[in-house]
């Protein structure tokens, strides 16, 4: 019994002491930097698939520093990495409501606009941005949607373009989709879609319209084939699934596997746009080489090369003239209407009424 | 004459000898305290916590509704799912290791071995890697849907579904059955059978109040090798079953990696310890000290 008591004692202990680690408040200012300097080796965190190796290259090359590039698959992986302090990493790509969280808990520092010349490249779009306005903390790096990606040899090309084809039985009948779809395992994406189905805010922090999108999802569930965040364009392109939810970049890259005629689209409900930003951690061991990195990516060519690379569109706009004419053309990359889109905002406590109604709605 | 050492002499001797151990021990006391001791420090710890507007979890204004929120219907039906699961694997790894273990005891020492490290193959690969093996397996037109439809079986169609959940758990899990069962069948001091059965028992009798208990340490054991990792699985649910329904594993994951929610996260680690550690006690009191 002695035992426990001390084992019970020691957790206290232990707990004490982290927290009082935990409020160690960083008052101290940022070092700053001039254009082009840099301070040693970049440590870089990014997510996978998403850089092209030829810049990182470039850039070692013209600097002299070394870069590391170490990759996450969700912003909340980054998240729990950076925020213990001590990372290492000295530049981050968060998107957009993990920005303006990163803000709030003083995990990225400000941009020195004066080490960022080309800031200034960024198109007015994204100049503003409501998860960071006047982009004082983050540029944006890349951006694209969330929508539907479908086997368009199974079902044919003229289907109606709507988020039903993931939740009403009666399309699903009609092209024989049961069975054979695939959702977003990502509360906010998942009961989003639901959510603009139903002609709502994927934002929406009502109780009611939450409870009507869990019972669309509910009813789903029966028909669907897997919630899945990896994988979902291999599925379609394996003929596992017919139709998935997901990212554009991602599924464009896998339809040029399949043997199959595929498509993509944001449903004309609505969807989802996601901006991806670069911010530079505020405990970063190397800000000036960081922020050259910075500089260097928005570079007009450079900007455009890593849209050529990635597939996703690009917010650089000095960029444009560089980007190759079949990326621009591509209405999956750079879709035509862009009015109906909508950013995914930090609901604060109503995040975790997402998670409990999507954890409800598939059981 | 017998040689008595002086009380001072001896006391001395058992103090260096308790000092010498604690020094051979002191590389796994440090590495349990740092990566045992302390972070079950702070998985507690955060139960108690508050998690802030951003998500992040503060460790101030402790408060007992992380536990509250336990008796959820929501968290409820998953707990009480995973449970299911879990009972239902280890009783099918049971059903299957038990005449496994018996086949492999009574092998000659050559074929013994041999069996044994076959049942050890498996861990030479990554799990991870194994279980999306079996994604392809069981995909529409994998070697195993084929086979069952071959066989007239049906419809051999079961990934993402729950039959293929507990397919990839018995599989991944199945050694960790059949070796305890191993040690204590192989234990079993055959000459007890024969003094039965010259006793006009029947076989079943002699199975049933010979071997059976005598091969209880293992059951136990193996039980619970395979329950405890069965009910926190998180790997083979999301790969094989394509989290259709929500487990106890990826229910937590959710917490920490959606809703951000450190605290209700931390007391659902908090449960799944709590039921690990009643399996273990359960593990001690019958029979673990024979094992």
């Amino acid at each position: 019994m002695k035992k426990w008591i001390a084992l019970v004692a020691l957790l206290g202990v232990f707990s004490i002491m982290t927290a009082a680690c935990g409020s160690d408040d960083e008052t101290s200012s940022f070092k700053q930097c001039e254009a082009g300097e840099t301070d040693g080796d970049l440590a870089f965190y990014n997510w996978t698939e998403y850089m092209d190796p030829d810049l990182i290259t470039a850039f070692q090359d013209e600097y002299g520093v070394t870069v590391t590039e170490d990759f996450y698959p969700s912003n909340e992986e980054m998240v729990a990495k950076v925020q213990v302090g001590n990372s290492g990493y000295d530049m981050v790509v968060p998107s957009d409501y993990m920005v303006s969280i990163l803000i709030e808990e003083g995990l990225i520092q400000p941009v020195q606009d004066a080490a960022v010349p080309n800031k200034g490249n960024v198109d007015a779009l994204f100049a503003n941005p409501p998860y960071d306005p006047g982009a004082e903390y983050s540029a944006a790096y890349q951006w694209g949607t969330t929508g539907i990606g479908i086997d368009i040899g199974v079902t044919g090309a003229d289907i109606p373009h709507t988020w039903g084809l993931l939740f009403d039985a009666d399309l699903a009948e009609q092209y024989g989709l049961s069975g054979k779809i695939s959702l977003l395992d990502d509360p906010r994406e998942t009961m989003g879609a639901a959510l603009k189905y139903l002609g709502y805010s994927l934002n929406s922090t009502s109780d009611d319209e939450l409870a009507e999108a869990e019972a669309v999802i509910k009813d789903a569930v029966s028909r669907v084939a897997a919630f899945d965040s990896d994988q979902y364009s291999e599925l379609v392109v394996s003929g596992e699934t017919i139709v998935g939810h997901g990212y554009s970049g991602n599924f464009l890259w896998d339809f040029e596997e399949g043997e199959s005629e595929y498509d993509y689209f944001v449903p004309e409900e609505g969807g989802t746009v996601w901006v991806d930003n670069m911010a530079v951690v505020s405990d970063a061991p190397h800000p000036c080489t960081a922020f050259a990195f910075m500089n260097f990516l928005l570079d007009a060519e450079n900007g455009a090369q890593l849209t050529n690379f990635n597939w996703y569109a690009s917010p650089n706009g000095a960029a444009l003239p560089f980007i190759d004419q079949e990326v621009l053309d591509n209405p999956i990359i750079y879709p035509p209407d862009q009015s109906k889109l909508e950013y995914i905002a930090d609901t604060g406590d109503f995040e975790i009424n997402f998670t409990d109604a999507l954890t409800r709605a598939r059981s | 004459m017998k040689k008595v050492s002086p009380p001072g002499l001896e006391k001395q001797a058992i103090k260096a000898k308790a000092r010498q151990g604690f020094f051979i021990g002191l590389p796994s006391i440090a590495y349990l305290l740092i990566f045992f001791i302390i972070p079950l420090g702070y998985v507690i710890a955060y139960s108690f916590a508050t998690r802030s507007r951003s998500g992040r979890t503060e460790l101030r204004d402790w408060n007992v509704d992380a536990y509250i929120r336990l008796g959820e219907d929501v968290v409820q039906a998953v707990a009480w799912r995973s449970l299911w699961i879990a009972v239902l694997t280890t009783v099918i790894c049971l059903l299957l290791a038990y005449p496994l273990a018996f086949f492999i005891s009574t092998r000659r020492p050559v074929i013994r071995n041999l069996l044994l490290v076959g049942i050890m193959i498996p861990f030479w690969s990554n799990f991870l890697i194994r279980t999306y093996a079996w994604r392809v397996l069981l995909s529409s037109d994998g070697l195993f849907t084929k086979v069952v439809e071959g066989l007239g079986l049906g419809d051999g169609r079961i990934l993402f579904t729950r039959p293929a959940v507990i397919l990839g758990l018995v599989y991944g899990y199945l050694p960790f059955m059949v070796l305890p069962l191993y040690a204590s069948i192989d234990r079993i001091n055959w000459s007890l059978v024969e003094g039965a059965r010259d006793l006009y028992a029947s076989g079943w009798k002699a199975f049933r109040r010979i071997v059976w208990p005598l091969s209880r340490p293992g059951v136990v054991a193996g039980s619970i090798l395979v329950f405890v990792p069965s009910f926190g699985a998180y790997v083979t649910p999301a790969i094989l079953g394509g989290n259709k329904e929500s487990l106890m594993g990826s229910y937590i994951v959710d917490q920490f990696m959606d809703a951000r929610n450190g605290p209700l996260g931390s007391s659902l680690s908090v449960l799944v310890l709590g039921v690990m550690l009643i399996g273990t006690m359960i593990y001690f009191r019958q029979g673990g000290r024979n094992l």
